[in-house]
């Protein structure tokens, strides 16, 4: 296992290398500068020319890479250009909020999907089977802005029971603010998780081990958990690890609606601003982030099924 | 006195008009101390049979009959019950010994859950009770491999891991699903060999079921020959084999293949079993059959006496006897 976790840390190398040369081509990329986003068209030639001084944008493209590549070795990220601050301080106070989200949300869809899974594979093509699914796919296929809005709505405007935005001070007051979003965010994973459970269930539910596990008379719940559910997760976690980048994805939609201070929102206000530092920043962080997701998630299976460290 | 008492034993899967019936009203006993083979091809029913005694079935399958085990019905008795039964009074052993282990579960807890339900053994004692069972079922270096993988056992030893997991309750009575069709010939003996020495030892009786007759002549006292989900013939290995009562199995004796000093032709059965949702009216042999008449087509022949004592589902029982023992 030791070595296992080595390999895939070594492993994590060449990939952030790539994240670095990608999010540097990236954001020259994007249409339109930083000078003049900062200073509008009427600019003169001298200011334009004074801020890309500043920002190091008259160097060459090397020099400029070597400078970004240098930055994340020392921690420094610079300023935001618009919000004069610097970057790590910008990432450090939104970026928890975005990661909370995310947890909250991974977690309210494994609370809904395991055992809502676990119904509709034990009551396969019966009714509950069918509601279920049935369920989940006019789910799935609503957007999720729109059912955000429907959360909002009933629950925040009309009924009163949660915060229609913010975050609150406390940890707590953040866990209240942050069910809605986290709801709305975890409904579409859940749906994708249960049907990818359900079929790893239902395929571990005839495997030779079940059978043999009930004619040693053990009881049910143990077979469940112990036999079936560990197995079915293999196959299910995969999909798992993967869907937290796309919620990282989602909470830009997500802390839109609900008005949340989170990365998403950061991210999206920096992409319109040109704000180059903070969009370099906060792509390098997440994209870390999204690596370290993904091994925990394998070392997680490899702790689940003791052959992968083979 | 019959340990296990098996009357009219029926096991279908579906329901409506796609229903099938894959076993259909079995019956047999199994003495104290015996050994029963179960025979016949593949899809003949006899895993099926074997299940559906504990109540194994995949999902979509249904039992009925009875099948009387210490004065209660396993058929009809609750799942408290049948637990109880299960693992702990009768055991099974499986196929694959590759896929009939929890392959990411440590050996210690697959034989340790056992004992857990079964024992009041707690603990310590518990461990040395596992690694005692991995002795007797012959696994060297016993302590150690608790701690390890199915996937870090060769085929005989995972075969043998089963068995101890199965045996780890001292059942009386152990259900065998073909438990060398798995393994290397050299290594079949070796486990056939453990059953038996076992079964001596802890007194436990025992169904094997297994297409191989060779098996059956080695291992059992008695055997049940099944085709479409019936039995048609049953009687003591040695009756059964000196003179067949039924006309399927004298058609599998002759198609064992022997080592003799004249190369002969090898022989078998022409045709092939029946599906389950297509078996023929009357006897479901008959399309097979050389001896076959205008009553094999019409009527399903009664599995009773026919040739002395032995039970046999054949309406020429007389003549198929008559012909000796292809062997």
């Amino acid at each position: 296992m030791p070595e296992f976790i080595a390999r895939r840390l070594v492993q994590l190398i060449p990939t952030l290398i790539f994240i670095l040369v990608v999010v540097f081509v990236l954001v020259r990329l994007l249409p339109g500068d930083p000078a003049s986003a900062v200073l509008g068209d009427r600019a003169l030639d001298a200011d334009v020319e004074r801020i890309n001084r500043e920002l190091g944008l008259d160097r060459s493209i090397p020099v400029q890479f070597w400078v970004f590549v240098k930055s994340f070795l020392t921690g420094d990220l610079g300023n935001s250009i618009s919000l004069r601050i610097p970057v790590t301080q910008l990432i450090a106070d939104r970026l928890p909020i975005t990661m909370l989200l995310t947890l909250m949300a991974a977690a309210i869809a494994l609370i809904i999907a395991i055992p809502l899974a676990f119904v509709a594979a034990l009551r396969r093509e019966r009714l509950p089977d069918t509601l279920i699914r049935g369920g989940f796919q006019v789910g799935l296929s609503m957007p999720v802005f729109y059912i955000g809005l429907v959360l909002l709505t009933v629950f925040g405007a009309n009924l009163r029971w949660f915060p229609v935005g913010g975050y609150g001070d406390t940890f707590p007051e953040h866990l209240y603010h942050l069910f809605l979003p986290a709801v709305t965010l975890a409904l579409s994973l859940s749906a994708i998780l249960m049907r990818n459970l359900r079929a790893a269930i239902i395929e571990v539910l005839d495997a030779d081990y079940v059978t043999f596990a009930r004619s040693k008379g053990l009881r049910t719940r143990l077979i469940l958990f112990r036999h079936i559910l560990r197995n079915a997760l293999i196959s299910t976690l995969a999909l798992f690890g993967l869907s937290i980048g796309t919620l990282l994805g989602g909470a830009v939609i997500t802390e839109t609606v609900f008005a949340i201070p989170g990365a998403g929102r950061l991210m999206v206000d920096s992409i319109y601003g040109r704000d180059y530092p903070v969009v370099q920043g906060l792509t390098v962080t997440l994209a870390v982030v999204v690596s370290i997701t993904f091994l925990l998630t394998d070392l997680l299976q490899a702790w689940l099924d003791p052959r992968v460290t083979k | 006195m019959s340990l296990l008492r098996v009357r009219d034993l029926t096991a279908t899967f579906g329901a409506g008009a796609s229903r099938l019936t894959a076993v259909n009203r079995v019956s047999f006993d199994v003495a104290q101390g015996e050994v029963l083979g179960l025979v016949g091809e593949s899809g003949s029913g006899k895993s099926v049979t074997l299940r559906a005694l504990l109540r194994l079935l995949p999902v979509g399958g249904a039992v009925s009959g009875r099948v009387e085990w210490e004065g209660r019905d396993l058929v009809t008795a609750g799942d408290r019950e049948l637990r109880a039964v299960r693992g702990r009074q009768i055991s099974m052993i499986f196929q694959e010994p590759m896929t009939s282990l929890n392959p990411v579960l440590p050996v210690r807890v697959q034989i340790e859950e056992n004992l857990r339900a079964h024992t009041g053994l707690r603990g310590r004692a518990r461990t040395a009770r596992a690694k005692e069972l991995l002795d007797l079922v012959g696994i060297p270096d016993a302590g150690r491999r608790l701690d390890e993988f199915p996937h870090q056992f060769s085929g005989g030893m995972r075969q043998r891991v089963m068995i101890a997991i199965a045996l780890a309750s001292e059942p009386r009575l152990l259900l065998a699903d073909e438990p060398t069709t798995a393994l290397d010939v050299t290594i079949q003996d070796q486990i056939l060999k453990l059953i038996l020495d076992l079964k001596d030892q802890l007194g436990m009786s025992v169904v094997l079921v297994t297409h191989d007759l060779g098996v059956v002549a080695e291992t059992c006292d008695r055997m049940a020959v099944m085709y479409a989900g019936r039995i048609v013939e049953t009687g003591s290995v040695t009756d059964v084999f000196a003179r067949p009562a039924h006309a399927y199995t004298a058609g599998l004796m002759a198609s064992v293949p022997r080592a003799s000093a004249a190369r002969s032709v090898l022989h078998s059965i022409e045709g092939t079993p029946p599906q389950l949702d297509r078996v023929p009216p009357g006897c479901a042999f008959h399309p097979r059959c050389r001896f076959a008449t205008d009553i094999c087509r019409r009527d399903v022949p009664a599995l009773e006496p026919r040739v002395g004592e032995r039970l046999s589902a054949c309406h020429h029982a007389d003549a198929v006897a008559a012909e000796g023992s292809p062997v």
